[in-house]
């Protein structure tokens, strides 16, 4: 099966032996360079994530060119994506979040766009399904938590906050010290990362075989009505997988404003 | 005679407790939404904190089925 799929992922062409899920998500370098004897490569993920990045950014500068009181159609637009990570700022986070909404709204749009490559024709891969994006990401608000929270409380004092939080009897800090610190310094990273890359590798195999069912049990004598179940059933697929997309933007944009604001203050 | 990996069994296991967690977790926030709907835009927010938080459980099960 994992053949069938890693063939139709590579253009058809494939007929290398494989036992593992890695060939739906490791492409062959499209060329290499060297530099300091370490060798580097461009393959497709990359080339991905620069046409997103290219998209992102013409749609920003077009719609905020000529910026209006009455807005135009693209201006309109980007006003609703802002808006929407203000409102998030401002729910959580108190009026202190202003500041926050240009970091949500990046968050924002980046996975948005990344995760849509996984959808997109000609595509079909999202660069988040690689453990780099979403921990390159994940480390970005973990800098900016702990920043924050240095930066309001003190260096002492935030991690004070972190290690021993207050209103509670001192026999529990024994237990609660250690969790507190694993949970509020890797975990909170780690999870958002994960939550992430999952959510991505899972969709990256359900589109794949979605599409690749088809392909297969279509021309079967026996198996048609498998493929005719899953023709139909492509677009509904890819309606979630449009919903989950958005869903993993929101939230982590969402999750990094709720970190932010449990270090706003000290707890 | 059946092969196959006792990962993807694991994997089936650690959709169940999630599940429960998820159904449990909505209903409440749905109920509370009913009772009192101009509290909706709060509940939903902190429902998606505990949808998100949840969730990393059922995901970390999946990732670990092609981890291990």
């Amino acid at each position: 099966m994992i053949n069938v799929l890693a063939a139709a992922e590579w253009g058809g062409e494939f007929d290398g032996v494989l036992d593992d899920i890695n060939a739906l998500f490791d492409f062959p370098f499209i060329f290499e360079f060297t530099i300091a004897g370490e060798t580097y490569g461009i393959n497709r993920t990359i080339i991905i994530a620069w046409i997103m990045m290219l998209v992102v950014g013409v749609v920003f500068f077009l719609g905020t060119r000529k910026a209006d009181i009455v807005p135009g159609k693209l201006q309109a637009f980007i006003e609703l994506i802002v808006d929407f990570n203000a409102g998030i700022a401002h729910d959580i986070i108190g009026d202190k979040g202003k500041k926050f909404v240009p970091i949500l709204t990046t968050f924002f749009c980046a996975i948005f766009v990344l995760n849509l490559a996984k959808i997109t024709p000609f595509m079909m891969m999202p660069p988040t399904g690689r453990i780099a994006w979403p921990l390159f990401l994940a480390g970005i608000a973990w800098l900016i938590y702990v920043g924050v929270g240095i930066q309001q409380q003190g260096f002492l004092g935030y991690f004070k906050g972190v290690a021993f939080p207050s209103g509670v009897p001192w026999p529990l800090y024994i237990i609660l010290t250690p969790i507190e610190i694993i949970s509020t310094l890797v975990l909170r990273p780690a999870t958002l990362a994960i939550r992430l890359f999952a959510n991505m590798v899972a969709g990256h195999i359900l589109v794949v075989i979605t599409l690749v069912t088809p392909w297969i049990f279509l021309p079967s004598p026996a198996g048609w009505p498998i493929g005719v179940f899953t023709v139909i059933a492509g677009p509904l697929v890819f309606g979630f997988e449009l919903f989950i997309i958005g869903l993993q933007a929101y939230i982590f944009s969402m999750l990094t404003a709720v970190y932010i604001d449990s270090s706003m203050e000290a707890h | 005679m059946i092969e196959g990996s006792v990962n993807v069994i694991g994997y089936g296991l650690a959709t169940l407790g999630p599940a429960i967690g998820l159904g449990m977790l909505i209903g409440k926030a749905l109920e509370s939404m009913a009772r009192q709907p101009e509290a909706a835009g709060m509940v939903r927010t902190t429902m998606f904190i505990g949808i998100a938080v949840v969730e990393a459980l059922a995901l970390l099960g999946f990732v670990l089925a092609f981890a291990l």
